[in-house]
């Protein structure tokens, strides 16, 4: 039997080259890798289900080896939730989508099945749904507790989501949250599609993320098609990337305090952001860079024009920046709220292995292009930016630090951009295997695995989120503050809806 | 007679027309202190007329009290509005209820809209009437030291006196004790309507909401009449510190129409001032936690406190 060190095996060098070679395992060495993910000798990049079984990717923390295993079933197959709490949400999503049931799992109610499908598991046995149960959350005891039900329907105009607060007086005692609203059976969708209208599906799963999102999904494919892409194509998307953190972060760091009522960072924030996505729309032809990164390669170059728009943009940010993050550093009026509130654990963080802005502002110093790194990347120097306070001021100073660093990045690439194709045909010839692709979205590490048929179409495709591993540290997060507090918190994750209702 | 309650008449009226124009006011400077263009000072006219004319939505849980109370809570706070000497002092109706009276107005008019706010049942609006009770809790008996100081000083608690004697002649000259009750009164003031950084009026964080969440289940006519009461009530408290504290150019019982005319222009430029003033005071900071507020309140306790006792140390402080 091969121990858990030699089932992690790939150099994130090779990960996006070829298809990623499987361990087929049994029950007891799934269940070993299990046990592995709670001692912490291994963390789960993503744990998702097919046609043929279960899989998951693990990561040797610390490094740059990744490792696929797959336990083929067809009913069920070992809980990993009963060991690793990080992974059950993904179980339920399993189980609601395949009908595998994860056994011993601690936790089985419906995640995505909100009891409103024609049928259940409808990637699996497709089963005529009865009448829709109620949800029962979990059970809270003590003296003079109430609940304040959030969502999903919100007073503002935000993605929907459920929040069931068991609070005493203002202080939480526990948040439960209830997401699967935006359900649209993307994994139904890809079954069966062409490359190109999985690309499509890829880029439409998260508006923010998009960029990452067609990326990671571009990667997969390529790499289950074994595809070398032209290199000024790997620069125009990181080129893409860099822009879509660069117009997220100043967003989100404008948004997070205009939940403390400091509407003045939000106004400027908003304003550059603007114009990052104004240059996005200009050079690319679409303000979220929608659609443009396609697997083979990128349909847009970069002109002249082009380099001059996006070179204008980043000396503009750079000039305005700094006064925004002095405004922020020197208001202590936002101080007071942001500093120490909703502070996370560097422990969960670590177990949960929360990726992006998450996981760096509590200790978790793990960033895909510098530690699973991959062209362009692999050729440019990059700090990541770390903390260990995990409060909501961490995080925004994460963010505030990985700005100047996108910049750079944005002016590195431009300057560098080789010549060259920028797209290559897709070959016909279909190797076969799972392909991975993982790149550093806004939020985190975007996963995506991608099988493919032996007529070139998608046979199972899945997109991992990195808010898998956040919203459940958000519900820790909370405890103990007080309820007025959520929206700063809830901001400072920013956890995506829409990419985990898939 | 017949002059004394057609000027009365007129101040009604205008501290009802002015109301929700200080309220676009201080929406329009904000707006623009944050490079935006922001939506026409009127604003505020078109959304009480499109709410009046929008049918109501009553949750099945709302008993009378609910329906009632947005009027219960305009009618208390358009009778203390009409009692604060806006232009002019000693209107006819000034004469019938003293300051106490003005913090009793507002004070069951929150009363009313805490019981409405739970009325339904949600969770929102008993999680914004334990706030607002809360800062109640603390504001009310600030506000009450603070009259305290003023009646000290003026020897009355008649507010049409209290102007006129601390506006002379002879003038009472500056006071710590009147210094004090300024910061209290305007601290008082920026909590009980809902102002950054104890509230933020502009919210859509049902979590955070104060006034908001307790009035978050009132639609139509019904949310007009609060909206309404809501912006003259500000209007009531920009008037209250202009006419104690800057009282320069208020007509006095009996002057002619030169003087009146001379009093609403003054008028209308001090709530310009303070419309501006507060605007640019929100637009620089953050709201505070929810329980920093008690302490901020707290500040305003205290300074009334320690104005009413230097009084009575020396009546000359």
């Amino acid at each position: 039997m091969e121990t858990l060190s030699q089932q992690i095996d790939v150099a994130a060098a090779d990960l996006r080259r070829a298809p990623m070679p499987e361990h087929r395992v049994d029950a007891a060495r799934w269940t070993a890798a299990a046990v592995a993910l709670a001692e912490g000798r291994a963390e789960l990049l993503g744990l998702w289900a097919s046609r043929r079984g279960v899989h998951m990717v693990l990561r040797a923390p610390g490094t740059g080896w990744l490792g696929l295993l797959t336990h083929e079933t067809g009913d069920v197959f070992p809980s990993v939730g009963r060991h690793h709490a990080p992974a059950q949400r993904m179980e339920r999503a399993i189980h609601d989508l395949y009908g595998l049931v994860p056994e011993g799992a601690p936790d089985l109610r419906p995640w995505l099945d909100h009891g409103r499908w024609p049928v259940h598991h409808p990637l699996g046995a497709q089963d005529p749904a009865g009448a829709a149960q109620p949800y029962p959350f979990l059970p809270v005891e003590g003296e003079s507790l109430h609940q304040v039900p959030v969502g999903p329907v919100h007073a503002g105009i935000i993605e929907p989501g459920h929040f069931r607060f068991t609070a005493q007086g203002e202080t939480v005692v526990r948040l439960e949250e209830r997401l699967g609203y935006t359900h649209k059976g993307v994994g139904r969708l890809m079954r069966g599609a062409t490359i190109a209208r999985g690309a499509k599906l890829a880029g439409r799963v998260c508006g923010d993320s998009t960029v990452a999102y067609s990326w990671a999904f571009a990667q997969a494919a390529e790499a289950a098609l074994g595809l070398a892409v032209p290199e000024r194509a790997l620069w125009l998307r990181a080129l893409m990337a860099e822009l879509e953190r660069l117009a997220n972060h100043l967003g989100d760091i404008g948004a997070i305090c205009n939940d403390a009522a400091f509407a003045m960072m939000h106004a400027h924030c908003g304003a550059l952001r603007e114009r990052v996505l104004r240059a996005a729309d200009a050079v690319f032809g679409h303000r979220l860079m929608r659609d443009v990164i396609l697997p083979g390669g990128v349909t847009r170059d970069l002109d002249a024009d082009g380099v001059q728009i996006v070179s204008a943009l980043a000396e503009d940010i750079r000039a305005r920046f700094p006064a925004l993050v002095r405004l922020y550093d020197r208001s202590a009026s936002v101080q007071d709220r942001t500093v120490g509130t909703g502070r996370l654990d560097p422990a969960l963080a670590a177990r949960f292995a929360a990726g992006g802005v998450v996981g760096r502002a509590s200790g978790r110093d793990f960033d895909v292009r510098r530690d699973l790194s991959h062209a362009p990347y692999d050729r440019m120097p990059l700090a990541v930016p770390c903390r260990n306070d995990g409060d909501v001021n961490a995080r925004i100073w994460v963010r505030i630090d990985e700005v100047p660093q996108s910049l750079a990045l944005i002016g590195r690439l431009v300057s560098d951009l080789p010549e060259g194709p920028i797209a290559v045909p897709l070959p016909s010839v279909v190797p076969g295997g799972v392909g991975i692709g993982l790149v550093e979205g806004f939020r985190g590490d975007v996963l995506a695995a991608v099988e493919l048929a032996p007529d070139g179409t998608i046979a199972d495709g899945h997109l991992r989120d990195p808010s898998w591993m956040q919203w459940p540290l958000l519900e820790a997060v909370i405890e103990g503050n007080i309820i007025a507090d959520f929206p700063l918190c809830n901001k400072s994750f920013n956890c995506a809806y829409s990419g985990v209702d898939l | 007679m017949i002059a004394a309650f057609a000027i009365q008449g007129i101040q009604m009226l205008l501290v009802l027309a002015l109301a929700p124009g200080l309220v676009g006011l201080v929406r329009k400077v904000k707006a623009r202190a944050m490079r935006r263009r922001g939506a026409s000072v009127l604003q505020p006219y078109r959304d009480l007329r499109r709410l009046m004319r929008k049918e109501v939505v009553l949750a099945d849980t709302a008993s009378w009290l609910f329906t009632a109370t947005p009027f219960l809570v305009f009618a208390a706070t358009w009778v203390a509005a009409s009692l604060v000497p806006t232009f002019a002092t000693g209107l006819q109706f000034s004469w019938t209820a003293d300051l106490i009276a003005i913090v009793a107005l507002l004070g069951s008019g929150r009363f009313f809209l805490a019981l409405a706010g739970m009325d339904v049942g949600t969770s929102f609006g008993g999680l914004g009437a334990s706030r607002e009770v809360m800062f109640a809790s603390m504001a009310e008996p600030a506000m009450l030291l603070t009259v305290f100081a003023l009646s000290l000083v003026a020897g009355s608690t008649q507010l049409s006196t209290v102007v006129e004697v601390l506006h002379g002649p002879p003038g009472v000259g500056l006071r710590v004790s009147l210094g004090m009750a300024l910061v209290a009164l305007i601290i008082v003031a920026i909590v009980e309507n809902g102002r950054i950084p104890a509230d933020n009026p502009a919210t859509h964080l049902e979590l955070t909401m104060v006034h908001e969440a307790m009035v978050l289940e009132y639609s139509g006519r019904h949310l007009a009449m609060i909206e309404l009461a809501g912006a003259m009530k500000l209007l009531l408290y920009v008037s209250l510190i202009a006419c104690l504290f800057v009282p320069w150019g208020i007509a006095r019982a009996g002057d002619g129409p030169g003087a009146l005319v001379i009093g609403v222009a003054t008028y209308l430029a001090k709530i310009a001032v303070g419309g501006v003033a507060l605007a640019l005071f929100e637009a620089s900071i953050a709201k505070m936690r929810v329980f920093r507020v008690p302490d901020y309140l707290g500040i305003a306790l205290m300074l009334g406190l320690l104005g009413t006792l230097l009084l009575f140390v020396s009546g000359t402080l």
